[in-house]
């Protein structure tokens, strides 16, 4: 065999047996390498109220409610929403800035605290948007449909 | 063919007659994309004005995946067939791809502060974008650690090689896991969600973008191919 050969197949076998590995690798990372939990995850999940953990899904249409609490002294408004992925919902609840794209049927990921299985105490909210891209014209047309 | 394209000074020959054209394309391509991109395509039903960022961040990420499998394409070459022009053509696209990474990472955090509410989070496509950003990083300083080039070639080579898994995890992290970021809107198997008046732009500045690169990477060879024949006519000259 030439010297070339013998590098060819010594280099792709090799290739081959770091890929390979690798994948195995990241297959069993799967579930430390998710950026969040869906409602039904999340619930299935021992977590205590102490730990930080995100949630993400969407927001269920009709369901943002804003309301005035006091937080210390201060009078804040507090947006309360549902989060569901259509099999389970939690309850959100949040005082601070809403991102642009926070509306309602859109996606949504959150990070705070599970404090029970329908609240869920929120420090952060980031808007999740989807793959869709049109003009807003469209959009009049292709909504109703949906 | 192949071993005729190899030849430095036949490549050089062949890269001379097409450099002008694809500066010229390049150039035809920006100027029709940037009269799509500020003033024919609408915005978006949701994002606003905000969506025009993606006609600079999308070919900057495809580029830089795209980069990286050509400079994996010539690692191999450069390991199993130990061809100097393989090795050019990679030291010559190093710097150009961390430059589209790190165009990809600016342009995205840009993009995510108005939409998501966010500049950066560790998600599985931001981060596996930023580990691409970092072994070009490592390809350049480790091409460039030896006084014997070829020894740093071909370290670098395998490091490429080596990198090649990142490849598919950043293309399909969207899918596999759970991210902020949005699944793929083009290579979709269904048809893409992109409308057409947002998808000219879109290739228009695709295609500019990558007869930019196309024409930069063909000066960076010229200067690379140079500057070792100076160096095999100073060893002789020593």
């Amino acid at each position: 065999m030439k010297l070339k050969t013998q590098r060819f197949f010594k280099v792709t076998s090799l290739l081959i047996i770091f890929l390979i590995g690798s994948s195995i690798l990241f297959y069993n990372l799967k579930n430390n390498l998710v950026f969040f939990f869906s409602p039904s995850e999340i619930l299935e999940k021992k977590i205590s109220s102490l730990e930080n953990v995100r949630l993400g899904g969407m927001v269920k249409k009709g369901s943002i409610k804003k309301k005035e609490t006091e937080v210390g002294e201060k009078k804040v408004q507090e947006t309360i929403f549902t989060i569901t992925d259509f099999e389970r919902e939690i309850f959100v609840y949040y005082v601070g800035i809403l991102p642009d794209l926070f509306s309602e049927g859109q996606g949504v990921v959150v990070e705070g605290n599970l404090i029970n299985e329908n609240r869920f105490n929120a420090k952060i909210v980031l808007a999740k948007h989807d793959e869709n891209y049109m003009p807003p014209e469209l959009d009049n047309i292709v909504k109703p449909t949906n | 063919m192949f071993t005729k394209l190899a030849n430095p000074s036949t490549f050089q020959k062949i890269s001379d007659f097409i450099f002008p054209k694809c500066f010229g394309l390049f150039i035809v391509f920006l100027i029709s994309g940037f009269y799509y991109v500020f003033f024919s395509s609408p915005p978006d039903y949701l994002q606003g004005e905000t969506v025009r960022i993606m006609y600079i961040h999308v070919p900057c990420a495809w580029l830089s995946l795209g980069i990286y499998s050509m400079m994996a394409g010539c690692s191999f070459f450069s390991i199993v067939f130990k061809h100097t022009l393989a090795d050019i053509i990679s030291r010559a696209c190093a710097p150009l791809g961390a430059c589209f990474t790190l165009a990809t990472l600016i342009t995205g955090s840009i993009w995510g502060k108005p939409t998501w509410g966010t500049w950066w989070v560790w998600d599985a496509r931001l981060t596996s974008e930023l580990v691409l950003f970092f072994i070009y990083i490592g390809h350049i300083f480790i091409s460039n650690a030896y006084e014997d080039k070829r020894k740093g070639d071909r370290y670098a080579a395998i490091l490429t090689l080596l990198g090649i898994v990142n490849l598919p995890i950043i293309k399909w992290s969207v899918d596999w896991w759970n991210t902020l970021h949005q699944p793929a809107s083009i290579s979709k198997l269904s048809s893409p969600s992109i409308d057409p008046s947002m998808m000219i732009p879109l290739f228009l500045m695709v295609f500019s973008f990558l007869f930019f690169f196309i024409s930069l990477v063909l000066l960076r060879i010229k200067g690379e191919v140079i500057s070792r024949k100076l160096e095999i006519l100073e060893q002789h000259r020593a």
